[in-house]
């Protein structure tokens, strides 16, 4: 018995929200009495065994370089078997872009019931029942899994990553692969936080007027360390690229600080931020729906508003 | 070469701005006077790809499939309003996703289709799972989250979402594809579109056996927010102050 953490990567670097689920699984493991262990498909760049840090003893490694890009269907067999060979209960995905590609699919073909987008640990008193947002944020089910084995995709930015001492064995993990897609190209935005993983937002809409007025924006998501997005009328309009664009048909995110500058915030926006921890709205209209759906505020001229918070955090970060 | 076929899985929303409540002890959605839609990632990027396929290549067949009881035919004929030459009502209340997923991948080894999308996921339960779960049932490729998609022969061209950018896939068919929000544009059904979909046949199948593997044991609305706490627009810097000494958010 033990619980299986998918550790998921790109370009040589574990991503954050393995740490995650690292810890989110490790937590778990403690809380049903077994031990946590996790899988890794392909190769990175850092010491895997320093993994351990947030909580595994073990570490299951398919160190193939064709691993190194997604095929959700080769994934899923790799860690259903493993899954199957290491007697493992619980398996732990984040849910992301690769784990929503391979959580359903290992779920089906080990039959097991799957919640996807968990928030919180399993309630594990009677029952297994896991906690997850339904209706775009604006609910949440706590869903039951009535099978033995059970498979959760943790949403990100929703378990806090927990380092403390400790070092992974790593055992290499025979498998074959076949893949069926071929990766042609990929571009990336560099030296940018990915918004899925960023912990503060700043996002602006159409009350900027154009994307000419974008420098402050990004000057104050530069000095926050925080990413960029933008309303689905601003990627409409082509003031800002498609990848941040925010809400029902973007991207949800769950960042710990959500910036919204210039948005009303339509149902429609809301529905891909309203997981965030606090919100902060600053628009000149007082009756923008927004502010009933923000923690702080500022009614005012974001152009005036705007270079003074980006002032007030160099001044707070001690940046000249 | 035999004719391309498609199948496209639409699935029944409550719509964007409905209100959310729950009857029975808060283990069901309370779906009474609530306006129902096709889910929009189901409509809007999903079917429409498939209907611009047909319209390039007039050989494509394009099948639509759903799983739920009869008042779902009214969103299954709207799907077939903007395209689509056939459509499936698997007869049965979906459950849960690998329920749904076990409905859909029946139709799909009767269908025997080259292609399935389906939407990315749901704006009610939000899974974001069908795609995945039937791709395993059905032993096929998968590439969730497209935001392009391009047919080239036996072979397909997606351009995926990953973290900060995207990746372009070739994957070999037949295979299943989950579409968001770039692989097409929404589309007003138009009045030959609705006559049309009147005589196009659908179908209502009896489910099969499948299990229901999870069950919702309660639904929660979150907790009212405390309201929103203005700073004069005169002194952005005490909200700075505020959001590091009280919010702590950094």
């Amino acid at each position: 018995m033990s619980v299986l953490i998918f550790i998921d990567h790109s370009d040589g670097h574990v991503k954050k929200a393995s740490l995650e689920v690292l810890s989110y699984g490790a937590a778990l493991a403690g809380q049903l009495g077994v031990a946590a262990e996790g899988i890794l498909l392909g190769t990175v760049d850092s010491d895997l065994a320093a993994l351990g840090r947030y909580g595994v003893k073990k570490i299951h490694q398919a160190a193939q370089e064709t691993l190194n890009h997604l095929d959700a269907q080769v994934f899923a067999r790799i860690i259903a078997d493993a899954a199957t060979a290491t007697g493992a209960t619980v398996l732990v995905f984040p849910n992301n872009v690769n784990g929503k590609a391979v959580a359903p699919r290992v779920a089906a073909r080990l039959k097991a019931g799957l919640v996807s987008g968990a928030l919180a640990l399993p309630d594990t008193k009677n029952g297994f029942v896991v906690r997850k947002n339904v209706f775009s944020g604006k609910a949440f089910a706590n869903v039951s899994i009535n099978t033995p084995t059970k498979v959760i995709a943790l949403n990100p930015n929703s378990y806090p990553v927990k380092e403390t001492e400790g070092s992974a064995e790593i055992v290499p993990l025979a498998a074959t692969a076949a893949p069926k897609v071929k990766v042609v190209s990929t571009t990336q935005a560099s030296g940018q936080v990915p918004l899925t993983e960023a912990e503060i937002v700043v996002s602006g809409g159409r009350g900027l007027k154009g994307p000419e007025n974008w420098g402050m924006i990004e000057e104050l998501a530069k000095v926050l360390g925080a990413a960029t997005a933008c309303s689905r009328p601003v990627a409409d309009a082509h003031w800002r690229p498609h990848n941040e664009h925010v809400g029902q048909t973007g991207i949800a995110i769950a960042p710990n600080l959500y910036i919204a500058i210039g948005i009303s915030g339509a149902i429609q926006h809301l529905a891909g931020v309203n997981r965030s921890k606090i919100i902060v709205v600053v628009n000149k209209d007082p009756e923008a729906p927004f502010f009933k759906a923000a923690d702080y505020g500022i009614v005012g001229d974001a152009f005036e508003v705007v270079p003074k918070m980006i002032e007030a955090v160099k001044k707070l970060k001690g940046i000249a | 070469m035999r004719a391309m076929k498609i199948l496209v899985c639409i699935s029944k929303t409550p719509d964007t701005t409905a209100k959310i409540s729950f009857t029975q002890n808060n283990t069901k959605f309370a779906g009474d006077g609530v306006q129902w839609i096709i889910n929009p990632y189901d409509e809007w990027y999903s079917l429409v790809r498939a209907v611009e396929l047909k319209e390039k290549d007039p050989s494509v067949v394009i099948h639509l499939a759903t799983v739920g009881l009869a008042d779902t035919e009214p969103i299954i004929r709207k799907a077939l309003a903007i395209g689509g030459d056939e459509a499936f009502r698997v007869n049965a209340e979906s459950a849960d996703s690998y329920y749904v997923a076990a409905q859909l991948a029946e139709v799909a080894r009767q269908g025997g289709y080259d292609l399935i999308f389906t939407g990315k996921e749901t704006i009610d339960y939000n899974g974001s799972s069908i795609g995945g779960m039937l791709a395993e049932l059905l032993d096929l490729p998968y590439i969730p989250l497209a935001v392009k998609f391009e047919l080239n022969g036996t072979t397909a061209t997606v351009t995926r979402e990953i973290e900060g950018g995207e990746e372009t896939d070739e994957v070999s068919l037949p295979a299943v594809v989950s579409c968001q929000k770039g692989v097409a544009e929404q589309r007003i059904p138009n009045m030959k579109g609705i006559m049309g979909a009147r005589s196009r046949p659908l179908k209502v199948l009896e489910p099969v056996a499948a299990d229901t593997l999870t069950s919702v044991v309660v639904f929660e609305l979150p907790p009212a927010k405390a309201g929103v706490k203005l700073v004069p627009a005169d002194n952005p810097a005490e909200l700075i102050r505020l959001l590091h000494e009280e919010a702590k958010v950094f």
